[in-house]
């Protein structure tokens, strides 16, 4: 991975631009020494350091996607998705949060909110003074998100006023700006839902609790209630009842960026195991002799350059990808499979990589351990793997 | 203050066209998918039953632009890359697994060989006759007791004799082997080197010294013929020598590269063909009074599948990408060996995966010999065994990531 192989101009390479690849190396040289070290502390405590986002906004690493005329840095989305694998590697944890502010919340605001509310909100999510979060997720809504979605929003004069609440939503707690999916007309079912910008300031909206993970601690994930929250109209993103064409082509770029921070994740795992499989001795040998052992780093290796080929061609497939387009067809089939592969391929190599660290392996506090128990989410998170094959199988039986 | 702007169109399009075919290989992938699907799909059942080869197969595959697929233009060939040839590759293996293997040990193992490290003359004199069909082509490596250790234990060698060199040994699961008539030959020039002392020669079948020992009865690929050659005081001119004494190794190992690279092509070709078949089969047959593809127990199936299929394929793309213009006696080491190995395990595992659960989505049927989705089962595992077994791949990849 550190030597470039690439084949003549004019033909595709499958491969990352010189650009895109120097933009990699050197977020990925800024990551290590500024995050990695904070990553024992952060699963102890299961906090974010409050200087993580300020310090990303500093040197251009929020806003990835939106243009700099809004604060942004103006990336495709191929870029931004290389930078989310060299942050997960560097800190899973600080690598979901920063997903859940750039992808699920900001740009979302971009991509479909009008130019008022980006004029009010983006440039704060881009510098890093305002954290942002998105609320799909529901006690009783999970796989079945907008069908079994209950949280309202009811027009009250120039107001919407919203009850409910949201659950497992990554930066709950810390969030100044939460895009919350709530049903404005519920007879419509799926069809019924809106998206809109709540600035977690206002009366009505609070923390009902910080949950307590088993992984990615130090990312704070929260249950957010909504009681009689009043939200000005003009916060709706997109139209009336367009929630549900917001949500699903933000789901697809959605899995097709964590299937990076799964990458990441993953190539990490395989990084220490090979240093620790070249010290670790036993029978006077380093393991790293032993051919169950080189096996193991071997098909550690496949499954992450597998699913990372498969990650960068649904990732250049997402470029320019249109407002509302998106949640049906060939794109909804890629990213689902893209995002499905790369999370079994990343728990896989988790396995595999405690497997290698043996006993040591088994202690939270070390990397591999973390990593190991970070591992899981990705294939709940985002849609299940059992949601990914419905969307797969759905497409290949259309007609 | 001059803003950046971000991204243009023409960027965004420019990333998508980097993993996406050119409109010249999607031309010629529609061309080869067309006659694949009507001259060769219809010969799979008898090529299968009989392990037949149809004997102006070569010929015909000639005439319809699929020999040559590397060679130049003047002489004969399509002037295309070794991506454009592992995609056509794909495509016939997709409609006739037996002749895509055929064709891949003619066209890249054979052919592109002679024309990566052979010399001009050689060049001149066997290129044209492969690419017209004239001439069917081989590769001889592997031996009865040399299978992944190749090199090491390789017996066959070659002993000097004045303007000749004298071949003695045997070649054992030789594609091509019983209908070759050009068949290029790894032997030992000096065994004090081991792995270091092998030359590669171009031997003509009709040379007296050469014969088939034995038509091999394989369990899939039927059709495609296999053999156990025998090289007896077989007796060819120093100018058959591919490259110069005692380099055949490094022939080998960057063909070999790019061989593995093509056999992910194969299986991906056969792969896809084992989705459609099981869609196809899962939207039809009804139990329970609906459609199998109603029950999410098949949905399942069909989705892993297709995650296999374009897993594969980004992978295998990706590693063809990467041997594309390599430098001749590049490759055999380092990143592109270590890829290439790498994409090949996958698309292997992939395959046998794919193909077991279609097989299985198609139920009793499935487990009968002559159905499409039988032979394609049964051509499973020869390829996680050919071109260096999974393990080999393994230990090519952990020697790569262990190196310091």
């Amino acid at each position: 991975m550190s030597q470039q192989l690439r084949n003549a101009p004019g033909l595709p390479t499958y491969f990352l631009s010189d650009e895109q690849q120097a933009l990699a190396d050197q977020a990925s040289r800024f990551f290590f020494s500024e995050f990695h070290h904070l990553n024992a502390e952060m699963d102890d405590t299961d906090d974010l350091s409050p200087s993580v986002f300020p310090k990303l906004g500093e040197m251009g690493y929020l806003g990835l996607n939106v243009s700099p005329e809004y604060g942004g840095a103006g990336l495709d989305f191929t870029s931004a998705c290389v930078i989310t694998e060299e942050l997960s590697r560097a800190s899973a944890a600080i690598g979901l949060s920063h997903v859940a502010h750039d992808n699920l919340c900001v740009n979302n605001i971009y991509r479909n909110a009008n130019e008022d509310l980006r004029r009010k909100y983006l440039p704060g999510l881009c510098d890093g003074s305002l954290i942002g979060a998105l609320g799909l997720t529901e006690p009783g809504a999970g796989s079945d998100a907008l069908g079994s979605m209950r949280t309202t929003a009811r027009k009250d004069g120039d107001q919407y006023v919203l009850n409910g609440s949201k659950i497992y939503i990554t930066n709950g707690p810390i969030a100044d700006i939460v895009l919350v999916y709530a049903k404005t007309s519920p007879e419509k079912g799926a069809k019924g839902i809106s998206a809109f910008i709540v600035e977690t300031d206002t009366p009505g909206f609070k923390v009902a609790q910080k949950l307590n993970k088993m992984g990615f601690r130090g990312s704070p994930t929260g249950e957010l209630v909504f009681e009689d929250c009043r939200v000005p109209a003009a916060n709706m993103v997109g139209r009336l009842d367009g929630g549900v064409a917001v949500t699903m082509s933000g789901l697809d770029l959605e899995r097709a960026i964590v299937c990076f921070n799964a990458v990441g994740i993953a190539r990490r795992a395989l990084e220490i195991s090979i240093d620790y499989a070249k010290t670790r001795q036993q029978f006077g040998k380093p393991i790293a002799n032993f051919q169950m052992v080189q096996s193991m780093l071997a098909e550690m290796y496949t499954e992450i350059e597998a699913a990372r080929s498969l990650s960068l061609r649904t990732a250049a497939m997402c470029e320019g990808l249109e407002e509302g387009q998106g949640g049906r067809g060939e794109i909804h089939k890629l990213t689902a499979a893209a995002i499905f592969k790369a999370a079994a391929a990343t728990s896989f190599v988790l396995d595999r990589a405690v497997q290698i660290h043996g006993g040591s392996g088994y202690m939270r506090d070390t990397e591999v351990n973390r990593l190991y128990r970070t591992g899981r989410v990705l294939e709940v998170g985002a849609g299940t793997q059992e949601v990914r094959k419905l969307i797969i199988s759905g497409e290949l039986l259309k007609n | 203050m001059n803003v950046q702007a971000g991204p243009d169109i023409a960027a965004l399009e420019a990333i998508k066209a980097n993993y996406s075919l050119t409109p010249e290989q999607r031309q010629i992938v529609d061309h080869v998918d067309r006659v694949a699907r009507e001259i060769l799909h219809p010969l799979q059942g008898k090529m299968d039953a009989e392990e037949w080869w149809p004997d102006d197969l070569f010929r015909q595959m000639g005439e319809i632009g699929l020999l040559g697929i590397t060679a130049p233009e003047e002489l004969g060939g399509s002037g295309q890359n070794e991506f454009t040839q592992a995609l056509v590759s794909e495509t016939i293996s997709k409609w006739n697994p037996a002749v895509g293997l055929s064709h891949g040990a003619h066209d890249n193992l054979c052919l592109n060989n002679i024309l990566r490290n052979g010399s001009e003359e050689q060049v001149q004199k066997y290129v044209p006759g492969l690419c017209s069909g004239k001439l069917v082509g081989a590769l001889g490596l592997t031996e009865p007791g040399a299978g992944s250790d190749a090199l090491g234990s390789m017996a066959t060698r070659a002993v000097r004799d004045g303007n000749d060199y004298v071949i003695n040994g045997s070649k054992i699961y030789i594609t091509n082997g019983p209908i070759a008539d050009v068949i290029l030959v790894y032997a030992k020039t000096d065994k004090s080197k081991g792995a270091k002392g092998i030359s590669a020669f171009i031997v003509e079948t009709d040379n007296p010294g050469f014969k088939v020992a034995q038509k091999l009865d394989k369990m899939g690929f039927r059709g495609s013929p296999t053999g156990e050659l025998v090289f007896e005081d077989c007796r060819v001119p120093a100018s058959a020598m591919i490259g110069v004494e005692n380099s055949g190794v490094s022939v080998v190992m960057s063909g070999l590269d790019l061989e593995r690279a093509m056999v992910a092509s194969i299986c991906v070709g056969m792969a896809e063909r084992a989705l459609e078949l099981a869609l196809d089969y899962a939207k039809i047959r009804e139990q329970f009074g609906r459609p199998i593809s109603s029950f999410q127990m098949v949905q399942s199936k069909l989705a892993e599948i297709y995650i296999e299929v374009e897993t594969a394929r980004a992978f295998g793309y990706r590693a063809l990408a990467a041997c594309v213009g390599l430098p001749k006696g590049a490759g055999g080491r380092g990143e592109i060996h270590k890829l290439t190995a790498a994409a090949c395990l996958y698309a292997g595992e992939a395959f046998n995966k794919a193909v077991t659960e279609a097989c299985h989505i198609h139920g009793g049927s499935g487990y009968m010999q002559d159905t499409e989705i039988n032979r394609l089962f049964r051509a499973n595992k020869l390829l996680e065994i050919g071109a260096g077994t999974s393990e080999v791949r393994k230990i090519i990849i952990a020697e790569e990531l262990l190196r310091v």
